[in-house]
């Protein structure tokens, strides 16, 4: 049996199977059948909610990116870089154009992990083939717009991206929806692959609604010197998400970084973290996690598996109850498998300290102001080598929220 | 400019301050002794309105005015300032961005720093990981930022080591302007155990609050002396 064709097996076997973690979601629930939408140039781009897409990160002007890649339900509609060395392509036309990429197929991600990468396989919609050739680096970031537009739409997109040896790619995912009427689930299978002194820098940023489930799916393979920085954040309501990308620090020395902000109000349900397992020599891996609840639940996750000597990781996951009934569970997982690995955690979790909001106070502040400087304090992470045109977007993200609290 | 009038304070129902009468006057600086859990860092939040000390009687007046019910900021808008004992970490908010917050009379933080030898910590979340004596003098840099008319210390010599209790000392002393004399118009509440904050400021008055109210007012190195040699309760025996 071909490679191919076992993958169709498996994901048939597992088109029931609950996921581990996250509510359970009825898929029939969803369709996907959806209207064909065109092909655009971006300034021709009318049917998407710029502002929406703008506040997800994604400009639709092409301005100061290095390419672009926009999928409404279920059809590609620009696909292009702007960069030479970097290839930004629907995946379905990549699998064509390079027959090699099936190898890479189901890698990183398993098949058969739950019934929403079975379904990804098997009612498979396209997403992007992104990738650095040899020693190229991105002057911009590379914008990706996953939109779901149609009624009641389930998307289903599988994505490969490859920072070849010594290349580097910073990439702002944005992901949004029409409208709140609209509902919708999102899939997204994400595979990365990091050659040797590669580096990723992957910022994600959700702007879905209350109406909208989310199941990404994403693993990482870091080789020698490679460096993956995933930032995540999600600032507005959704019905429910469930999230945990896996990275395999396969190489000496290779490094990756998560972190992740969060805002869940009230009915928005979270259950988001990540898992690396730290398999060679001077890996390196944090993780660091700022949720805020004003009556939301957020489940942070945080898995650490150290499988050789010498390989350090810190896991900080923060929870702060705002307001409300919220609900805010830190489950921080160390797991050190040979001698010598250096792991630590620390979570806290509560609710805005009174002698704060009073500090603040006392040099002339009110309370409502003393409580919105407490928060964004909360919620600035110091990412490293996080690029400024990134930095912005997430900035303008808890901007967004921050308004919203006031 | 400060009065306070048959002034009892309780927290959680439990009296910690009962019947102060205290009057600061413009340009006085007045020292507060006592010993620990007497009430002293109470009177000072109660004057700022900070935590849940609640006023069952009397009233505090600032310039003329009842500020008894007004909530902290509104008092330091008036021109109230306190330098906190153990002030917290406020995390993701750099002490530059604090100093910005902070009304002033227009100096840049990086110039107020420069005066307290704090620029290095400018960029650093406000309090996390100082030391004693960098407490202080953030807690001072920020009054400074604030330039408060009525300034209430809290153990400012506390935890400092000598070389810095000196750079602590000429702050407050600008704080208080006592380079001026006639014109000087800023009041200070200063609480001490030591007394070495005496070596540095000079004090019109001192005071001693023994079992939750003033005794003793006069002058603060009698006073002082009174305390080393005799003991906080032998202020029973003076006359209030």
């Amino acid at each position: 049996m071909s490679d191919l064709s076992e993958i169709k097996k498996k994901a048939e076997e597992a088109k029931e199977k609950p996921a581990t973690y996250g509510p359970d979601i009825d898929l029939e629930r969803y369709t996907t059948e959806a209207p064909e939408h065109d092909e655009k140039e971006l300034s021709e781009i009318e049917i998407v909610d710029r502002q929406k897409l703008l506040n997800a990160g994604v400009d639709i002007s092409g301005k100061d990116r290095s390419g672009t890649f926009i999928q409404v339900d279920s059809s590609v509609i620009h696909s292009a870089p702007s960069q030479e060395g970097i290839e930004v392509i629907p995946t379905r036309r990549a699998l064509e154009i390079y027959p090699w990429l099936e190898d890479y197929l189901w890698k990183v991600v398993q098949v058969n992990t739950d019934k929403y990468t079975a379904r990804a396989e098997l009612e498979f919609q396209n997403g992007y083939f992104i990738r650095a050739l040899p020693g190229v680096k991105s002057i911009f970031p590379v914008q990706a717009c996953l939109y779901l537009k149609s009624e009641n739409i389930n998307q289903n997109i599988h994505n490969i991206i490859i920072a070849e040896e010594n290349s580097e790619l910073d990439i702002i995912n944005g992901c949004a929806n029409e409208s709140p009427e609209a509902g919708g689930l999102h899939i997204g299978i994400s595979e990365f692959y990091i050659r040797k002194g590669a580096k990723i820098t992957f910022s994600m940023i959700h702007n879905w609604t209350e109406t909208t489930a989310v199941r990404p799916r994403s693993g990482i393979r870091i080789e020698e010197n490679g460096v993956f920085v995933n930032n995540y954040v999600c600032m507005h309501p959704v019905e429910s998400l469930q999230l945990f990308p896996t990275a395999f620090l396969v190489g000496k020395g290779a490094t990756a970084r998560f972190s992740s902000i969060l805002l869940a109000e009230k009915g928005v349900y979270f259950d988001v973290g990540s898992k690396a397992i730290l398999s060679a020599p001077e890996a390196r891996c944090e993780m660091v996690s700022r949720a805020l609840s004003t009556g939301g639940t957020v489940i942070a996750r945080g898995s650490m598996v150290g499988e050789v000597p010498d390989i350090k990781g810190h896991l900080e996951c923060r929870g702060m109850i705002l307001k409300g009934e919220g609900r805010i569970h830190s489950i921080p997982e160390l797991d050190a498998r040979a001698e010598g690995v250096d792991m630590s955690h620390e979570a806290a979790v509560g609710k805005i300290a009174r002698e704060e909001i009073e500090y603040l106070m006392a040099r002339g502040l009110t309370e409502e102001e003393a409580v919105a400087t407490i928060v964004r304090g909360f919620m600035r992470v110091d990412i490293e080598g996080l690029p400024p045109i990134l930095k912005e977007q997430i900035d303008r993200a808890i901007e967004i929220a921050d308004k919203s609290l006031l | 400019m400060l009065e306070i009038e048959n002034l009892t304070v309780s927290v959680e129902g439990k009296v910690v301050l009962e019947n102060i009468n205290l009057e600061i006057e413009r340009g006085e600086t007045r020292m507060l002794f006592g010993e620990n859990g007497s009430g002293k860092t109470s009177l000072l939040m109660a004057i700022m309105g900070l935590g849940n000390y609640k006023v069952e009687s009397g009233q505090i007046r600032f310039k003329g005015e009842d500020i008894t019910d007004l909530p902290p900021y509104e008092r330091a808008k008036r021109g109230i300032g306190i330098m906190f004992q153990r002030p917290p970490t406020i995390r993701g908010l750099k002490l530059k961005e604090m100093l910005e917050l902070i009304e002033n009379n227009g100096e840049s933080p990086e110039e107020l720093a420069r005066k307290l030898n704090l620029s290095e910590f400018l960029e650093r979340d406000v309090n996390m990981g100082f030391s004693g004596g960098e407490l202080k003098k953030a807690e001072l840099l920020q009054l400074i930022a604030q330039n408060p008319d009525l300034v209430l210390l809290d153990e400012p010599e506390s935890g400092v080591d000598l070389v810095n209790i000196s750079l602590i000392g000429t702050a407050i002393r600008e704080l208080l302007q006592k380079d001026l004399h006639k014109s000087r118009m800023k009041g200070g509440l200063i609480i001490t155990h030591s007394g070495y904050i005496l070596d540095y400021v000079e004090a019109d008055k001192g005071c001693v609050l023994v079992n939750k109210t003033i005794w003793c007012t006069g002058n603060p190195h009698e006073i002082l002396q009174g305390i080393r040699e005799r003991g906080y309760q032998a202020c029973l025996t003076c006359q209030k």
